[in-house]
């Protein structure tokens, strides 16, 4: 992963992004409101697949972007 | 035959398919898993204890650091907990009888501005408090043990000073996995490799551990201790378990031979790179992890290029040396860039994670204490801190300055 396709400013090299995290995701399976606070607040899915995340164009158009990324061979598949 | 291999004491391999039943099953065969299963048969009696291992031993994090042993952190509870692991390495060639190549060579870690001066100095008062050796350095004091070093820090990264942690040392990481997995096994511990762990099976819904499901058949075991590194978050869910890490690659690479030497280990912490000398005179170079998570472990050319440039400014020989050979491994970074060791919540089931960039210096005195953890059910006081309860409440020991690395 060398490149992010900017929607507003092309494509530029990944030096020009501040990552930002991946997008918190509290399973529905946990339901205790304390509890689902502290798994946004403290756990990552981390997944090895697959994951929305956001980026932030830091020495560009200064917007936050949505990436969809494959974290397994870490190949951007979509940004937004 | 030389020391190095005569030293070499075989592993006993198990002859045949997994027992039925184990007290103890340790998944992952790298350092903290071996020396786990090495205390808990050596110190604790505990030795019909199986390490399954998916790929071969060491082949993961502890095959792949740059091999720095050292106690230069910045808050009490790590200062104290990777001292006692690097006196533990000290001795470990004698303990042990396999020679690990343990140098002690001392480590530099530079600071460029008045602020990162400012924490080195922080950091000699909290380590000579706390029982480490780290004393602050002037520029000409620097220049006569570094004679390569460049002051001016290519014009850009001026060294203001810097601090020197007397004990750091360096060892052969795979012998030190090797010397562990050869005396556990000789005690009766089974190692296998090339053996995945399918699942972790508990007693109907949120029960204790039963065991786990691995491509060699069912294992029941009274414990079972996680010590993965880089696959965590997945094998950690097998038992229903979430937790605070994300996993990044870090990247490493060695030169050619260096013929001149290189006295120490040279870091500096707002450039995020460090460089030692292998014991083949190849110069071995690291720096910070890649800031999005990801599970390759493909060596990229933009992290080569960034380490390089940095590198370059303040050893300006290193210009004249080729990359020789890249690579890279999968570090789990805890939230609060320190270790959990821990019990889990869930009965009989043990992590030790978190290992980040910081894993193999912590190798014996982790093994250590997971081991007192699981034979006697109470967290020795050198691991207690690094429980994974200290998220829960809200005692974080943030030391992400000592990490070497962000």
């Amino acid at each position: 992963m060398h490149h992010l396709d900017c929607p507003r400013c092309g494509r530029r090299p990944l030096e020009e992004f501040t990552f930002g995290g991946e997008r918190r995701a509290v399973p529905d399976a946990i339901t205790d409101p304390d509890e689902r606070d502290f798994d946004e607040v403290w756990i990552f899915q981390n997944p090895d697949g697959e994951t929305n995340e956001r980026w932030f164009h830091t020495f560009g158009c200064r917007r936050w972007l949505t990436v969809r990324r494959d974290t397994g061979i870490d190949v951007v598949l979509e940004v937004h | 035959m030389s020391e190095y291999t005569r030293t070499l004491l075989p592993i006993r391999w198990p002859d045949g398919p997994p027992k039925r039943t184990y007290d103890v099953v340790i998944i992952g065969g790298g350092g903290h898993g071996l020396s786990t299963a090495y205390h808990l048969a050596t110190r604790h009696g505990i030795s019909n204890v199986a390490v399954i291992e998916a790929d071969y031993i060491a082949s993961g994090n502890t095959g792949r650091n740059t091999t720095i042993i050292r106690a230069n952190y910045g808050i009490p509870e790590s200062i104290r907990f990777y001292q006692h692991s690097l006196e533990r390495y000290q001795e470990l060639e004698e303990e042990t009888g396999a020679a690990i190549l343990h140098q002690a060579r001392g480590i530099v870690w530079l600071a460029h501005t008045e602020m990162a001066m400012r924490t080195e100095r922080a950091r000699c008062a909290m380590n000579e408090a706390t029982g480490a050796q780290t004393f602050m350095r002037t520029p000409a004091e620097l220049k006569a043990l570094i004679p390569q070093l460049d002051l001016t820090g290519g014009g850009r990264y001026p060294v203001l000073g810097g601090s020197h942690h007397v004990q750091g040392a360096t060892a052969r990481h795979d012998r030190v996995a090797w010397a562990y997995a050869s005396i556990a096994s000789q005690r009766g511990v089974d190692i296998f490799q090339h053996t995945v762990v399918t699942a972790i099976r508990r007693d109907g819904d949120g029960g204790r551990v039963l065991g786990v499901d691995t491509t060699a058949g069912r294992i029941d075991a009274g414990a079972v201790l996680i010590a993965a590194g880089g696959r965590i978050t997945q094998v950690a869910a097998m038992a229903g378990l979430r937790l605070p890490i994300r996993t990044h690659p870090l990247h490493a690479f060695v030169t050619n031979d260096y013929a001149q030497g290189f006295p120490v280990i040279l870091a500096s912490t707002e450039l995020a790179c460090y460089v030692s000398q292998t014991d083949r005179g190849q110069m071995l170079i690291g720096a910070e992890f890649d800031s999005q998570p990801s599970f390759s472990r493909q060596s990229s050319y933009s992290a080569l290029r960034s380490y390089s440039y940095k590198i370059t400014r303040l050893l300006p020989f290193l210009r004249d040396m080729r990359i020789l050979r890249t690579w890279a491994g999968i570090c789990d970074i805890s939230v609060d860039y320190s270790p959990i060791m821990s019990a889990t919540g869930i009965d009989g089931v043990y992590v030790t994670t978190g290992w980040g960039t910081w894993g193999f210096k912590a190798i014996p005195a982790g093994g250590e204490g997971m081991a007192e953890l699981i034979a006697t059910g109470r967290p020795p006081a050198l691991i207690a801190p690094f429980s994974l309860d200290r998220f829960r409440r809200d005692h974080l020991l943030a030391d992400a300055g000592s990490a070497g690395t962000r």
